[in-house]
């Protein structure tokens, strides 16, 4: 209990995402959450179920009907995406096509306003954290899904977000090296001490890359 | 493959039929253009090329296209993020009146700005009647639905998601626009600028009309050779002048289509999303000036045509129905309607005939790309070119005792040579689109040649037909540059009468012209509303 207010992380209290329509569509429906810093949150649910929504939502893609995100006890519920410090993978990488390895994985630090030659160094430092050491000027098309995905999540980390998440960061790749890029990812984040939350559909990656889990199934949190 | 399909027999038939349009652009099109500029090369006076008249014309042609080209991006960026990036209710509504510019016939749209913009115009205050403003609006008015429908085009199937990925590292909105949405939209923005410089250098009607012969492109300079000076040696040295400007510019086209066309190779998806609150500001911002362009000039003819010697009344629209006093008019307006109509209503019918056994060739099989070319030709050297080609060649007895020298005919031909490329244009993309397993699926169960057009390509193509025909036809009916050159002073077609009562003094004579302006409007407004109405949705060849 000592630990408790340092460790308060993320909160979500009753978050509801709407979709206009007619009727509207209900895909979160009051999820309420919290997540100590340095933990990994698995989000366990079919496709459908509203785990997407709600990863879009706590990173501010879309807006809530109601309800609040916090860090730290800070409402973020109307704060910009690019003010939130919450970094997102993509299921697919969604790497800037016009950029080599370096530009992808620099943008963030340029965004802070990082000086080029320490921009340098924390790719250098990115790059063998996720096993690609001298990729810096390798062009996007001559990389492979695996590759890329690990690009894409040195690119999420280089900034130093404050929360990661991770949308089926591992979907898009072959059995043998989902399994082996579970295994990566898991000691990327203890090892930077990154709060994350992992969202898929294989309880297998769950068991291999998170400290506990929720369900969640038409749009409503169940017990892990 | 349709190869497999295909028997050697109906291959050989659908070769015959190409006969026709290659017979006709061969001689309405290629003959006369071609003596034209072999005259500009053979004969060409060195003295049009030590004129100072020859490159004040080259350089006003170029930079008149620049400005235009830089206001038409400009203004089409912001209206293709609000039409086609975000959604909102009523948006069809608001792309189908920025196309509404590309149809409309160029010597209304040049008199509606000089109506705007004259001393005593709604705009009269702001003192720029004079000079190259009103000829920069007027081709940025055209051009601004070129660059809102090839960049929106592209936009609106942009996966979002490189965006957001910006967004999430911590870019404002702008710097993920400026650093990744831009580079993306590169393609398209250079593919919409090259064709808008290309309309730009070829918009004989605007600068004929608001130069008052004091601003010269080439085109009009070629004009006031072959009209005032009669000097057709310093005229074909420039149509060749300006198909080397154009040539350019269907270069930088063409090169700019092929990196496009590459990049949009990777899946389609939707890249669109819902517009919010905060959209609101942005949408007004981007759409307020299109809006403005597009509405005053228009708003401003319909005033000035009300506008008569004796205060407000249709008086104007009245002259329409007599010969006007103190013009060179030998018809009354209504009359010059009727002539348009029916020469419309031939060159539509040939250009739409022969475009679509052109655009069915050219999508069938990629050996027939150079068709495509030759169809395109016609655009790409200028409707000018065109005309005073045709008035060289065609308006003299021609070897074999034939004579087409005739207004009734060469006028019809004319129009069709320069809407060919445009229906060939909008056919293609509908005719890519069937594939070929279809045809073959109906092949294999039992279906002729024939019966495979009739109840494969027929039912997919009919719907898009009626807007490539309803353009064919407007495109004939507002044509100016050619027809200029080739109509006859006894038998004008309706845009060259109001050309002519502009440049007859006569406070009447101006007030008819405007009411001839808004009859002609009002007339290619219909035939696309029913061309539209066939067919549902909108399409334009760009």
């Amino acid at each position: 209990m000592v630990k408790r207010k340092r460790a308060t992380g993320l909160e979500l209290t009753d978050v509801t995402v709407e979709y206009p329509g007619n009727p509207p569509v209900t895909a979160v429906d009051r999820v309420s959450l919290t997540l100590a810093r340095g933990e990994t949150l698995g989000l366990l649910g079919p496709s459908g179920s509203g785990k997407s929504s709600l990863l879009k939502a706590i990173v501010g893609i879309v807006p809530l009907r109601s309800g609040r995100v916090r860090w730290d006890g800070n409402d973020l519920t109307h704060t910009p995406i690019h003010l939130r410090g919450f970094g997102l993978v993509f299921q697919d990488g969604q790497l800037f096509p016009h950029r080599d390895v370096t530009g992808n994985i620099s943008f963030g630090l340029e965004m802070q306003g990082v000086k080029p030659e320490d921009r340098r160094a924390r790719v250098a430092e990115l790059l063998s954290l996720v096993g690609l050491e001298g990729y810096e000027s390798r062009r996007l098309d001559e990389l492979s899904g695996g590759e890329r995905q690990r690009v894409a999540l040195a690119r999420s980390l280089a900034p130093r977000p404050r929360l990661l998440l991770l949308d089926e960061p591992l979907s898009s790749l072959d059995r043998e090296l989902r399994n082996r890029l579970a295994a990566d990812i898991k000691e990327i984040l203890t090892s930077t001490g990154t709060t994350a939350i992992i969202v898929t559909h294989d309880p297998d990656e769950v068991a291999m890359m998170c400290s506990r889990f929720v369900r969640i199934d038409g749009g409503r949190l169940a017990l892990g | 493959m349709t190869g497999t399909v295909d028997g050697t027999g109906t291959r050989v038939k659908r070769g015959a039929l190409l006969v026709l349009p290659l017979g006709f652009l061969c001689l309405f099109f290629l003959w006369p253009a071609g003596t034209l500029l072999w005259r500009g090369l053979s004969e060409g006076s060195s003295e049009a090329l030590a004129s100072g008249r020859t490159w004040n014309a080259l350089a006003t042609t170029l930079a008149l296209a620049s400005v235009g080209m830089a206001g038409s991006v400009l203004l089409g960026l912001g209206s293709a993020w609000a039409l086609y990036h975000i959604r909102w209710r009523g948006q069809a509504v608001a792309r189908a009146l920025v196309t509404v510019p590309f149809v409309l016939p160029t010597v209304v749209v040049a008199v509606a700005f000089g109506a705007l913009l004259r001393p005593s115009g709604l705009l009269g205050f702001l003192g720029v009647d004079q000079g190259v403003t009103p000829i920069v609006a007027a081709m940025v008015f055209f051009n601004v639905s070129v660059v809102t429908r090839i960049v929106g085009g592209t936009w609106a199937s942009l996966d979002p998601g490189t965006s957001i990925a910006a967004r999430t590292l911590g870019a404002s909105r702008w710097t993920a626009f400026r650093l990744v949405t831009l580079p993306a939209l590169g393609p398209a923005i250079a593919a919409s600028a090259a064709i808008v410089f290309l309309f730009c250098s070829t918009s004989f009607g605007i600068v004929l009309v608001l130069g008052g012969g004091r601003t010269n492109t080439v085109e009009t300079e070629i004009w006031a050779q072959v009209r005032q000076f009669l000097n057709l040696e310093t005229a074909s040295t420039l149509a060749l002048l300006q198909v080397t400007v154009v040539a350019l510019a269907l270069a930088a086209a063409g090169w700019a289509q092929t990196r496009r066309e590459r990049s949009l190779t990777r899946a389609r998806i939707d890249g669109t999303r819902p517009a919010t609150r905060s959209d609101v500001r942005l949408s007004v911002l981007a759409l307020a000036p299109v809006a403005l362009l597009i509405g005053l000039p228009l708003i401003g003819l319909a005033e000035r045509s009300l506008h008569t010697r004796s205060g407000w009344g249709l008086g104007n629209y009245g002259a329409l129905l007599t010969i006007p006093d103190r013009s060179n008019l030998p018809v009354p307006v209504w009359r010059t309607a009727l002539t348009s109509l029916e020469s419309a209503t031939i060159a539509a019918t040939v250009a739409f005939a022969l475009g679509l056994i052109l655009a069915s060739a050219v999508a069938r099989s990629t050996r027939s790309r150079w068709l495509d070319g030759i169809a395109m030709l016609p655009l790409g050297v200028s409707a000018v070119i065109v005309g005073l080609g045709i008035l060289v060649t065609l308006y003299r007895p021609l070897p074999g005792g034939f004579d087409l020298g005739d207004p009734r005919i060469l006028v019809p031909a004319a129009q069709a040579v320069v809407a060919l490329p445009l229906v060939v244009r909008s056919l293609i993309p509908t005719l890519r689109s069937i594939p070929p397993d279809l045809r073959a699926a109906a092949a294999t169960l039992g279906a002729s040649p024939r019966r495979v057009w009739w109840r494969v390509d027929w039912p997919i193509i009919k719907r898009p037909i009626g807007v490539a025909l309803g353009f064919a036809f407007a495109v004939s009916l507002g044509e100016f540059g050619a027809t200029s050159f080739v109509t006859r002073p006894d038998h004008p077609t309706l845009p060259t009468a109001i050309y002519r009562l502009l440049n007859r003094p006569g406070v009447e004579n101006v007030g008819t012209a405007f009411a001839a302006c808004v009859l002609l409007a009002t007339l290619t407004a219909v035939i696309m509303i029913v061309a539209e109405r066939w067919r549902g949705r909108e399409v334009v060849p760009w």
